[in-house]
């Protein structure tokens, strides 16, 4: 397996993400320059935290009109998978390949803490290593985490089980608790939490694993 | 160049005195054009040249096999094996805060940062010092508890977006600092032996190249606002305060970390304090050349700036390099100039020479003064009250609560302690702890100052502040090796100011020769007064160790069972060193008598003993006395995820104040389920250590002979101590 993890001028845990999947999961991992308008060979693609372009407008905003941006949407249209941690959550809300939003935290404050979490779905390529129920301690670290979306756009998302993780203890507010919603067609997943960073058992806790681990297992993407 | 605008007012304007006027004449053997006394004014300034204290800093001890590089460069070095090297250093930004917390905190992180990756280093940790008055003060509070939130998310806006953790630090509330908020920042950076990079414009002819945000009218000396030209030009007076991009310092520093790769670049420096001038009359004067620079080349954020303004301007997020990769992360780099052999600093602007002065003039001729010093300022009285405490458990109880010893989460949450996953410990701990990737070593940094100490006895004060910071790092198993200082003091033209500043940095230089730990740079921040009332002398020490990269030994008692050993014993202090305790400050309101006597040859085997125990897995928790001593170290112990507590019988002649709550230093506690290893290793080093008892769950007492001191539950301290910053940034008015 071979994920691609995009670097974004502002990007900050690109090199989190490459470390956990090459070093912690022994997989390829390489960086992906948001001026490139080709993705390579990967398998799946990782948008790490930060802050892309400086956040400045809106988190993810200017990020969506990138190069790589338009290639990440036609591997997704393709069936590729795609994972947005934080501000990868942020810019792929921007960009429309995730419904809803993420606006500042209930507190107004940057909050970083490890959170409990539990799997509100195992059906997902992101999540299938885990079993649904089960609970999961990741640390977020955002200012602007506060999933929002209209009461239709989440009873959809509940009613096509695409709520993919639930705060135990919602650190900033979100709505009906999510912390990681799919796509449609569920190969594009977006979370606030940061699972690289639990990916080593020296981090004080290894429970991201269940989710690299789903990402890096789920074998080639279906082009379906 | 027209040099009658040189009157005494626009030299006093300019903070220069008639003497050292007089020096700039002889310099340069004419009168110097308003520009040039400009880049005089910031170049002498105390802050960029250390006049006051730098006869004194030569006490301190600099050298040792590990030092690459010491003071005088952007920051010290140290080897740490395997080829690889940090980078640390750590400045204040008092004053900006003070006057606008949010943008004064965050570019103080701004700059301490580019001082780091100047050198080639990758910033991985950072830790911040902050003291304010007193958030329940009845008139101050108000004001005290919004400096506090915006220094905080200042704070938190540069180091998150930047992507450096922020991993630890101090926070102290005092009266004294109400007036002079102080926001000292240390940053540490990684790098090998051979990416190092110095801010040196050597090689006649090379290229000098301005990379970064454009210069703006933001940051220009305050003084020169005063001065006649400008006040035709700058109808209104721009902020002293600079505003920081966090965004732009993230582009800079991987443009530049890549740009060094290229094995292009000679000489690379930050524009920090003095922007312009002092990059390019350092440069010059370390590598013996001239710089020659045409200020119609600078990129400008706006349009008809002098060349006053821009040779002051102090805006963010720039750097000066001799010698290009900075297109690719969509900088603006530009070649405003080029080395010559001269030895000079030649400013031009469309051909017309603005200034021409002598690097050297600049950068070491700056004015050297032996200030007189007196006695050491102090107006605590030597006795005190007498401690006659109705309830220890309410005492116990308002110490966990007070600002300076309750939980700092509401501060912490805030940073992102994180990021780039090299933290083993963090916010909290006795001192942080950072993995090296691709190293088995990790680096250990604490960071401590304790102004009532040294108000006390600033000699005393300031070692018992150097051994605790090597207590620190040697109960989560480091040895400490380096240090950096900064030096908050109010106006050294004082002579009892002075001598709080003369007194403490031998202090300073005796505990670090004393524990091996050379100073390898640091930062004075002095004229910290308002109204004439001077700041508590408060040197702030950091101090970083090596220990081998594993899972930490925590600070709380892990599980029930365990023996809790004293390592160091219960101490013999008498009435006078409770004066400068936390317990005299909460319970009394009070500053006397002396701070606490530090044996520092017992001090160190202390260390040694503990060091070796948690390196060796041979205990389960360890946690250093501190501030609050004895009862409030207990208290930390128990505040884990499950509540474990203790049953701790004492037997001694103390007097009960003084046992629970006495701060003499070289004490540490441990738990562990091997007593004979502990004791052993304790007797081989010669220091005193005993079982005091016994974790247990829910429950913290303390007894002495059959005397029960404390007896609680760890919850009903713990909700106290984990809430109360919150309480008091909320409900500030505490019954």
């Amino acid at each position: 397996m071979k994920i691609g993890i995009v670097v974004f001028p502002g990007s900050n845990c690109d090199h989190d993400a490459w470390y956990a999947v090459s070093q912690n999961l022994r997989e390829q991992a390489e960086f992906i320059w948001h001026e490139t308008a080709s993705l390579g060979n990967v398998d799946a693609v990782i948008l790490p935290g930060g802050f892309a372009y400086g956040d400045y407008l809106r988190c993810g905003a200017i990020a969506k009109f990138s190069p790589v941006m338009s290639a990440v949407k036609r591997f997704a249209a393709d069936g590729g998978l795609v994972l947005g941690v934080c501000n990868g959550f942020q810019v792929l809300t921007e960009c429309g390949l995730l419904p809803g939003a993420l606006v500042r935290n209930a507190n107004l404050k940057f909050v970083c803490r490890p959170v409990k979490l539990e799997v509100a779905t195992a059906s997902s390529p992101f999540t299938h290593a885990a079993k649904k129920g089960q609970r999961l301690t990741i640390p977020v670290a955002h200012g602007e985490g506060c999933y929002i979306a209209d009461e239709k756009t989440l009873d959809a998302l509940q009613a096509e089980d695409r709520i993919a993780l639930k705060y135990v203890d919602n650190p900033n507010g979100s709505l009906r608790n999510i912390a990681g919603v799919l796509n449609q067609q569920r190969n594009v997943m977006g979370m606030m939490p940061h699972p690289e960073r639990v990916a080593d058992p020296l981090m004080g806790g290894t429970d991201g694993l269940a989710i690299l681990e789903s990402l890096v297992h789920a074998g080639a993407p279906s082009h379906a | 160049m027209s040099s009658s605008q040189i009157t005494p007012d626009v030299v006093a304007a300019h903070q220069l005195s008639p003497a050292e006027y007089e020096k700039i004449l002889s310099l340069l053997g004419r009168e110097p054009s308003l520009t040039e006394l400009g880049i005089f004014s910031v170049m002498w300034s105390e802050h960029c040249s250390y006049k006051s204290t730098r006869v004194h800093l030569k006490k301190l001890p600099t050298e040792s096999a590990l030092v690459l590089q010491g003071p005088g460069e952007n920051a010290g070095i140290i080897d740490i094996g395997d080829g690889v090297a940090i980078a640390f250093k750590i400045e204040s930004h008092n004053h900006p805060s003070f006057i606008e917390p949010f943008q004064g905190a965050a570019t103080g992180v701004g700059g301490i940062l580019r001082d780091i990756f100047t050198m080639g280093a990758r910033p991985i940790a950072v830790l911040d010092s902050i003291r304010f008055g007193r958030l329940d003060d009845p008139e101050t509070g108000a004001r005290n508890r919004r400096i506090l939130e915006g220094v905080v998310s200042g704070i938190a806006h540069y180091g998150n977006c930047f992507g450096v953790p922020t991993v630890g630090g101090e926070c102290v509330f005092e009266k004294s600092y109400e007036g002079n908020p102080l926001v000292n920042v240390f940053a540490l950076g990684v790098f090998k032996h051979n990416e190092v990079f110095y801010g040196k414009a050597t090689g006649v002819g090379n290229p000098v190249i301005y990379v970064g945000a454009k210069t703006g009218r933001d940051g220009i000396h305050g003084a020169s606002m005063a001065s006649a030209e400008f006040t035709e030009e700058s109808k209104q007076k721009r902020p002293n305060v600079q505003v920081g991009d966090p965004f732009m310092e993230k582009l800079l520093l991987e443009a530049c970390l890549e740009a060094m790769k290229t094995g292009a670049i000679v000489g690379i420096q930050d524009m920090g304090a003095a922007g312009l001038t002092s990059s390019t009359c350092e440069m010059g004067s370390r590598a013996g050349t001239g710089v020659e620079i045409d200020l119609a080349q600078v990129p400008q954020r706006e349009a008809g700036m002098t060349p006053y303004e821009m040779m002051l301007s102090e805006s963010q997020e720039r750097m000066l390099l001799v010698l290009s990769v900075f297109k690719k992360w969509g900088l603006d780099a530009t070649e405003i100039g080029v080395v010559t052999n001269d030895g000079m600093l030649r400013v031009k602007q469309h051909g017309v020479v603005f200034a021409e002065i002598p690097n050297r003039a600049l950068a070491d001729e700056a004015p050297r003064y032996q200030r007189p010093f007196s006695k050491p300022l102090r107006s605590a009285p030597v006795t005190g009250r007498a401690m006659a405490s109705q309830d220890l458990k309410a005492d116990l109880k308002a110490l966990l609560a007070s600002g300076d010893l309750c939980s700092k989460r509401w501060i912490w949450e805030q940073y992102d302690y994180q990021v780039r996953t090299n933290t083993l410990a963090g916010p909290g701990a006795d001192a942080a702890i950072v993995r090296i990737k691709g190293t088995n070593t990790s680096v250990a940094i604490a960071l401590d100052g304790n102004g009532r100490y040294c108000a006390l006895d600033p000699r005393e004060g300031t070692k018992l502040i150097v051994a605790e910071c090597c207590r620190n790092l040697s109960t989560v198993g480091a040895l400490p090796i380096a240090t950096t200082n900064n030096l908050n003091f109010g106006n050294p033209e004082r002579p009892e100011i002075m001598a709080q500043i003369v007194e403490s940095i031998e202090g300073l230089a005796e505990a670090c020769k004393f524990f091996e730990v050379p100073v390898t740079g640091g930062n004075v921040s002095l004229y910290n007064e308002t109204l004439g009332t001077p700041i508590l002398p408060t040197p702030v020490v950091g101090i970083v160790g090596t220990l081998p990269t594993e899972l930490p030994v925590p600070l709380r008692f892990p599980k029930a069972g365990l023996t809790v050993v004293l390592i160091g014993g219960l101490g013999a202090p008498e009435l006078a060193e409770m004066g400068g305790t936390q317990y005299v400050k909460v319970i009394q309101d009070g500053l006397w008598g002396t701070p606490p006597k530090l044996d520092m040859a017992y001090e160190k085997r202390v260390q040694a003993t503990v060091r070796e125990l948690v390196r060796a897995k041979a205990v389960a928790s360890a946690h250093d006395l501190g501030e609050g001593g004895l009862a409030v170290a207990l208290a930390e112990c128990s505040f884990g995820d499950g509540n474990m507590g203790a049953d701790i019988r004492l037997d001694s002649e103390l007097p009960r104040e003084i046992l629970l709550f006495h701060e003499g230093p070289s004490r540490i506690l441990v738990a562990t389920e091997n007593l004979e290893n502990v004791l052993a290793a304790a007797q081989r080093n010669s220091v005193h250590a005993a079982a005091i008892g016994v974790t247990l769950v829910a429950r913290v007492t303390i007894r002495n002979g059959n005397d029960i001191l404390i007896d609680s539950a760890v919850e009903d301290l713990k909700g106290l101590w984990a809430h109360a910053l919150e309480h008091l940034l909320h409900n500030p008015v505490l019954v």
